[in-house]
This record gives structure tokens, sequence and C-alpha cells, in this order.
């Protein structure tokens, strides 16, 4: 396993948004997988954030989080486990990664590497002077038949020589990406062989010599679906059962004030250094603070925010599916275990009485994402009065429909409420000793 | 020989019509509706009777794992589970499946979907094959329009399919980490039992079967499946795709019967080895985490599960990596265990330390800067990691260093024995290995 680590302070952006294209995309992906299970939607979501702004930051996600009311740390360690997530800016012109796998390296992946690392930058996962250019080598690619290659964000160079990818390194670096074209750099179509295919010579047909209709089978109707058995409760298997205190939704991570930016930490511990005498003896004092943040800030490539601004391209063959809608997820009576109280009751009908007036922040609960916040809007919770004040009975009501057990009371939105209902967000601080969000 | 009529993969290179119309003059969807009427144990029985085995590398009987799902829906649902992370080195098949032939995919969902009584069908699409996925998630929006798929559809057997993916991690290639990703965790191996079967995604019914195996199951039950296992010898049966890489002149991949010779496949489909058959070191047959083979060894091998069996390897997932005589092969391997290094979890503790380990341990090898001793060594702690992991990555990471080890100690004791000899030459004899 490889330790990835999130970029260092000085580079993370403080806020991340989706696109208006990739915001209604997002609620489509959420909305294909089975009720309650959003969670699912957390790779897709990283990847195309990624997309949007060429990394994962982390205000990406905890963006990611709150949209699908997972704790932070959760998505923390998706974008770490997978090294697919570029967790430090990447270049604006082309991010090359190059396969270095056995496959690949007996047919001269090295002679690859050696170009990425004199055109671009000696170490992988650095910016070029211009920050144009950066590259990495990546584990077995999946094109071993057509070794060696490289990706440039979404496509394939392959069959590559050295000379080669320098020159589609200088088409992507001048801006000219669109005349190099994907795939095999040599003359050869796809994965057949170099030369000419030695097979599927003949034009295929849809005859089929054998083909022999099966016989329906004696008993009647067998393509109905077998009915249930019996309706059963909802099925908590295989979900999370995590209750540890660290991975609570409530704690978001460190404190504000412990956000220190790494470079500061590093720049106070110098200065306190050099305050502490001529002797050279570090000030003892000021060491436990700055522990930790010893990473050499000049490392990074400080200043060179990301400014990418890609937009994610529509799928290939015209078939968008970004914008279409087209499909809902199958029959409630198939699926009875994951059918959703509400939505059998034909949308999302209210349980409470929506008071009058505006409606409340409810994100400022902390454990309500904007998804949480959507569905307690579409039961009439519009106030933080109302949350103050749930019965039990109503708690019971609001996860069920949430599918969230527990979530109420686990997170302490009553008392949260009822603080917020008293004397907003400064009354939040007060209490809380942070602010609420 | 197979025959170009006998191929399943019709449209492999995409020189035709990837789309539901091109698929569709190439014989895909007729007689779909007839198949989900005959019903679940007829399209079981029939495959059983194909002899189909399991393409992503266990070779496990495909039909033998749909029997596994419950006979009678207790209320939860069932779901299939399509492998499409296809990570493994060496390994490429699937890629021009979902890129060329997509609908004999969906279909192949469909079919199997009635099968094992699912309703709901993921594709997990590995996280690197970014036009692959657009391909697919188009077609599957064609037979959505068709009205091939979905609610309501004109076979009469209601199927959502979602396309997954993931993002860059070969161990969710494992099935149960493939649903431990699908849930949005870390891919993390579950231990077994529970079996998917039983519990498996989001806690109901599962079952996890690769890409070729579901997208052959249409043409199967077109043609019968006698005709599928009357295909190579016997419990081999049925055609493969293959790719060749590495070493060859013309690498391709290809669709073959099972049961021809290692030979046949190389002269007819890749030109031959790159300086001839006597230029031949070394080959990996079925992707990185199955054992080398000596190339005296592997001429006359038959390729099929038993065929690589007796030459002491495996079939996987017919990927054959060939090595020829100019091959570093320590430094091969090397690579091979980096690979294992960087794609294992963590989570168990003898293949996080091991992987890291093995290759440390390697990596002075490929100099030749060990003790000759360090190789029984080497062997013996791949022997601790092999079978004490929850998953196989364990395995598949010992098993490359046991068969350079067990076919080619010689060449690792000359390099020790040529590091030895050079360092004395220039008066400075290495301090050998930290120790």
């Amino acid at each position: 396993m490889v330790a990835r680590r999130l970029a260092d302070e000085s580079v993370q952006p403080a806020a991340f948004a989706f696109t208006a294209e990739n915001a209604k995309w997002a609620e489509w992906k959420i909305g294909l997988y089975p009720a309650g299970r959003q969670q699912s939607a957390v790779i897709p979501l990283l990847m195309r954030a990624q997309d949007q702004d060429g990394w994962v930051s982390r205000a990406t996600i905890e963006a990611i989080a709150d949209m699908l009311g997972m704790a932070y740390i959760r998505v923390l360690e998706v974008a770490t486990f997978y090294t697919q997530f570029q967790l430090q800016p990447v270049g604006s012109r082309a991010h090359v990664q190059v396969c270095g796998t056995t496959p690949c390296m007996l047919r001269g992946a090295e002679g690859l590497i050696e170009v990425c690392k004199s055109k671009i930058h000696h170490e992988p996962h650095h910016l070029n002077d211009d920050g144009t250019l950066s590259w990495e080598e990546v584990e077995c690619a999946g094109a071993c038949v057509n070794a060696p290659m490289v990706a440039i964000f979404h496509d394939t160079f392959e069959d590559l020589t050295p000379d080669r990818l320098s020159e589609i390194i200088d088409a992507f670096q001048a801006g000219k990406a669109d005349t190099v074209k994907p795939g095999p750099q040599i003359e050869r179509l796809h994965s057949s062989a170099e030369g000419g295919r030695t097979t599927l010579l003949e034009t295929p047909t849809a005859k089929r010599e054998k083909f022999v209709p099966p016989a329906p089978p004696a008993d009647a109707a067998p393509a109905a679906p077998a009915a249930p058995a019996a309706p059963q409760a909802p099925t908590t298997a295989g979900k999370p059962k995590d209750v540890s205190e660290e991975s609570a939704p409530a704690i978001k991570g460190p404190a504000p004030q412990a956000k220190v930016s790494q470079a500061k930490a590093e720049g106070e511990r110098k200065a306190a250094d050099a305050s502490a005498g001529a002797d050279g003896e570090p000030n003892k004092a000021m060491r436990p603070a700055a522990t930790g943040a010893e990473s050499d800030a000049s490392k990074v490539d400080g200043g060179k925010a990301p400014g990418k601004d890609k937009t994610a391209e529509p799928a290939e063959g015209g078939a968008s599916t970004s914008t279409k809608k087209t499909r809902t997820i199958i029959a409630p009576k198939a699926n009875p275990k994951e059918v959703n109280p509400v939505a059998e009751k034909g949308g999302a009908a209210p349980l409470f009485a929506t008071p009058a007036g505006g409606a409340d922040d409810l994100k400022l609960i902390s454990g309500v994402g904007p998804v949480l916040e959507g569905r307690l809007n579409a039961l009439g919770i519009t106030k933080w009065s109302q949350v103050a004040g749930f019965s039990a009975d109503d708690i019971a009501k609001v996860e069920e429909v949430l599918n969230f057990k527990g979530r109420v009371s686990r997170d302490n939105w009553l008392q949260q409420a009822e603080v917020l209902a008293r004397g907003g967000e400064a009354e939040y601080i007060r209490v809380f000793g942070k602010k609420p969000r | 020989m197979l025959a170009d009529k006998d191929r399943i993969f019709t449209n492999l290179y995409g020189q035709g019509d990837w789309t539901l119309e091109g698929a569709r003059s190439r014989g895909a969807w007729v007689g779909t509706k007839e198949f989900i009427d005959a019903g679940r144990d007829w399209i079981t029985n029939e495959v059983k009777a194909s002899g189909l085995r399991g393409r992503g590398g266990a070779g496990f009987p495909t039909a033998l794992k749909w029997t596994f799902m419950p006979k009678v829906n207790d209320g939860r649902p069932h779901y299939l589970l399509v492998n499409a992370d296809e990570s493994e080195p060496g390994t490429c098949k699937d890629r021009d499946i979902l890129r060329h032939d997509p609908h004999h995919l969906v279909e192949g969902c469909l079919l199997a979907a009635r099968a094992m009584d699912a309703h709901l069908a993921f594709i997990y699409v590995r996280g690197e094959f970014i036009r692959e996925r657009q391909r697919l998630e188009a077609a599957v929006e064609q037979a959505y329009e068709a009205k091939l798929i979905g609610k309501d559809n004109i076979h009469g057997w209601d199927l959502d399919i979602i396309v997954h993916h993931g993002a860059g991690a070969y161990i969710c290639g494992e099935e149960t980490a493939l649903m431990e990703s699908l849930e949005g965790k870390k891919g993390q191996p579950r231990l077994k039992p529970p079996f998917p079967a039983g519990m498996g995604v989001y806690g109901n019914p599962t079952t996890v079967n690769n890409v070729e195996s579901i997208a052959v199951v249409p043409e199967i039950l077109r043609r019968s499946g006698a005709w599928f296992a009357s295909i190579g010898r016997a419990n081999n049966t049925g055609t493969k795709l293959m790719c060749v890489s590495g070493h060859v002149n013309k690498p391709a991949t290809f669709e073959e019967a099972m049961g021809v010779t290692f030979e046949e496949i190389i002269e007819k489909h890749c030109g031959g080895i790159r300086g001839g058959w006597d230029n031949l070191l070394a080959v990996i047959p079925g992707g990185a985490s199955v054992p080398c083979v000596p190339g005296e060894k592997i001429r006359n091998a038959v390729m099929d599960f038993d065929g690589l069996r007796e030459v002491g390897s495996s079939l996987g997932t017919a990927a054959v990596i060939v090595m020829d005589k100019q091959t570093d092969i320590i430094k091969a391997i090397w690579r091979l265990s980096a690979f294992y290094k960087h794609e294992s979890c963590g989570q168990c503790t003898p293949c996080r330390e091991g992987t890291g380990w093995m290759m440390r341990v390697m990596e002075r090898m490929v100099e030749g800067r060990a003790q000759k001793r360090e190789i029984d060594m080497l062997f013996e702690v791949t022997k601790q990691i092999e079978g004490h992991t929850i998953c196989a990555l364990g395995d598949a990471a010992a098993w490359p260093i046991q068969g350079l080890i067990r076919n080619f100690r010689h060449v690792i004791e000359e390099r020790i024995d040529q590091y030895t000899y050079s360092s004395t030459s220039d008066g400075a004899v290495p301090s050998i290995a930290a120790e």
C-alpha cells in the first residue's frame, strides 16, 4: 500500500462547489442507488469533482461528505485509498500517467519514464515550471497488448516510442491536444495484430446455425417474478455499524483554530527558534505546537493554485448521461426491502405542518447536510424550533424516512436545534465553542 | 483453430458498429424473450450443459455459482454484480468487450439476472477505463430506450443496470472488496463466510461474475450449451479471449478455442516469438499472479485450465506475458512485486508488510546484492504469506517469486556471483545486505 496525504494547506482552496451541470449530474447519480445507499455514489462524485478541478482537495472531500451525509473521515479514507484520485494539483494541460508494470516495462516503459523526467520534472507528482504539465508512474492501466502506453486525462495513447511520447507531450504543452489521435500510435486497429487482424475476417451475420428456441415450460406464467414470501423489515446487514466517536458525523474535523496552516506553523517555529537566543537552542515551549508541521513548505508547489477550468465531457456516442434523467429505479414491489415509506405514498408527503415564515438554515445543525436538509424540508420541517421540539415519536418517524437510524440522537440534533432557535449562530458558538456548519 | 462463425465476440476490434443496430445485425438480442420465458432453471441448465467456467481467473463453474443464490426469495432483493474491474497485469480482454461489444454484456446481464431472480445489476468498471465506461453507459442507455431492459420492458423481466466505477485499486477485483467499494468504502476484502450469495451488496444475496462470463451467455443460449461444450476439451470447454503481450512480434487480443497449444496461438495470431523460439526465456500464461513457466516447457502446453496446471501454472485470465532471452527476468518479477506492494490494501499484516519486504529483497537481488542463503529465506517468506491472508492477493504476490526461484534459481545465483566478483576487482568487498 502507499501512504497518501492531502496536499499542504497552502495550496488547498477555501471551498468547493460543483458547476450547475455537474451538480445536476450528481443528483441524478445519487438517485440511481437504492434508497438509503447514497454512500455508493462517493467514488463517482469524487471522480466528477476531479474531472472538474483537476484534483481532490480537502474542501472537495468535505463538500461531498455533506452531500452524501457521510462523516468526513469516511470520504477522506476513500480519497486516500484509491490511487486514481490526485491529492495535489496536476498539470493544467496534461497529467501524463505512464504505465510501468511488467507488460509495459518489457516493451520499453522505462524509456517513456525517462522522457517524462527530462521533459516535465525529475520527480513524479510535481508540476513543471509553467504549471502546465505533471506526470506519474501508474500500475497496469489495462492496455497490455498495446504496450507501452500512457494515459492523459480521459484518453490513452498506446504503442508508443519515446520519440512519439515526446511529440505528444509537446502537442499538449502547446495546447494542441486535439491534433493527437488517441489509441494506438502505429498502424493497427485497436487490439488486433499489427499489419492486419488474424481473426474475424468474415462479415458477421445474425444467422445462427444451431439456433434452437427453447420450448415454453409446462407450468404457466413462468416469467412472473416470484412473490416475496412475507414482508420483512429493512435489513441493516452490511450497513456500517460505526458509532466510534471520531467518526460521528457531528464531528467534522479538528476545531478551526487547530487548522493552522502548516506553512504558518513552520514560520512561527522558525521565528521562535530565532528569538530563543544566540546559542541556537530551540524554544522548547514552542516545539510541541509545531510538531507535525515540519514538512518543507518549499517542496510543495506553493502558489500554483489550481486554475483549471475543465468541464466534464459528455459521454461518447452522443448519449450524454450528464443531463439525461430518463429512468427511475425499478418498481418498489421488486425491491420490497428498499422501499422508502415516503416515496411509496407517492412522493414526499409532509409528515409535519410547515410553519409560517421563512425557513431556517437547518444545515447549521451538525450532521445535516444539503441532502438531509432537502428531505427534512420535504417533510415540512423548516424551523430549528420544530427540530428542538421533536417527540420520541417524531424522531422515530423522521429517522425511518431518512433511513438513518440513531442519527438524530447520536448527533444531538435536539440540543443543537434548541440552542440555534434560542440565539442563532452566536449562541451556538457560546454553547458549543465552535462555529456551526 | 476456431472458425469465424464460431466466434462470440464478432466486433472485438471495433471494425463494425458497436451500437444497438450494429449489435442486432450481428445477432444480439435475438430470441432473448424466449429464453426469459423458458425460465430460471432452463437458463441455468443450459449454461451448466455448456461447461462454462468463470473467465475471471479462478475458473469456477458459472452455472454452479448461480445456483448458490437463494431458491426462494425471502424478501431481500437479489443482485447481479458484474466485475469489470479488470486490473490484472497482462489482461485487457474485458476492455474490448466494453468498448466494442457492449450489448453482449447488457443482454447477458438480463439473462443472468433472470437465472438468479435479480432485478438490479451493477457493472463495476475500473476507474481507468473512462472511454470504455462511457461506451457501456451509452449502450445501457440505448437498451433502456429500446425497452430491452428497465421496468416493463419487452422481455417481461424487469432489470435495472447501474454502471458504477472504481478509482484505481487493483484489490477491488476481489469480489468482496468489489462489494465494499460499491458500497462507497475502502476496497478491503471481507471474510467469507458469509458468502456473497447469502449476504453480498448491502447485505443482500449477490452473485459476482466476470464480464466475459456474462457476455458469452446470450450466445450459449442462442446456439445451445452443447455447441459451446463441443469446443475444447472436457472440463475446459468453449472459446476464450486471450491477450498476448510482451516479446512477441505482434501482440494482440483474439478469441480462440480452449485447448489449442501455446505454439499455435503464438504462430497463428502473434507473428511468432521475437528472435524465434530459441530466444524464448519464460512465459507468464495467465496474468501477473500465476507462476511463470520456462520456455522449453510452455511451447507444447495446452492453453486451458488443466493443460497449464500440468506445467505448474494456471490459465488465470489467459493473459499471456512472453519474455525473451534479452529480458532481465529478476527485474521483471521485481516489478510485479512492486505492483503487489503498491496494491496491497493494508488489511492483513502478512500481506501489508510481506509485499514490501519481498519487494525490497527482490530489489537487491536484481543487482545481485544479496546472499545465496537469502534465496531460500525469500522462498520461505513467500510461504508464510501464501494462505495467511483474507483474500488471494497475498498468494498472488507470492507465486511469481516462487515461480522465479523454482525455475530460475541459477540466474539469481549467477547475478550474486557476478556482483561479488566485480566488486572485489576494485578492491572494495561490499558489506552484503544490512545485517
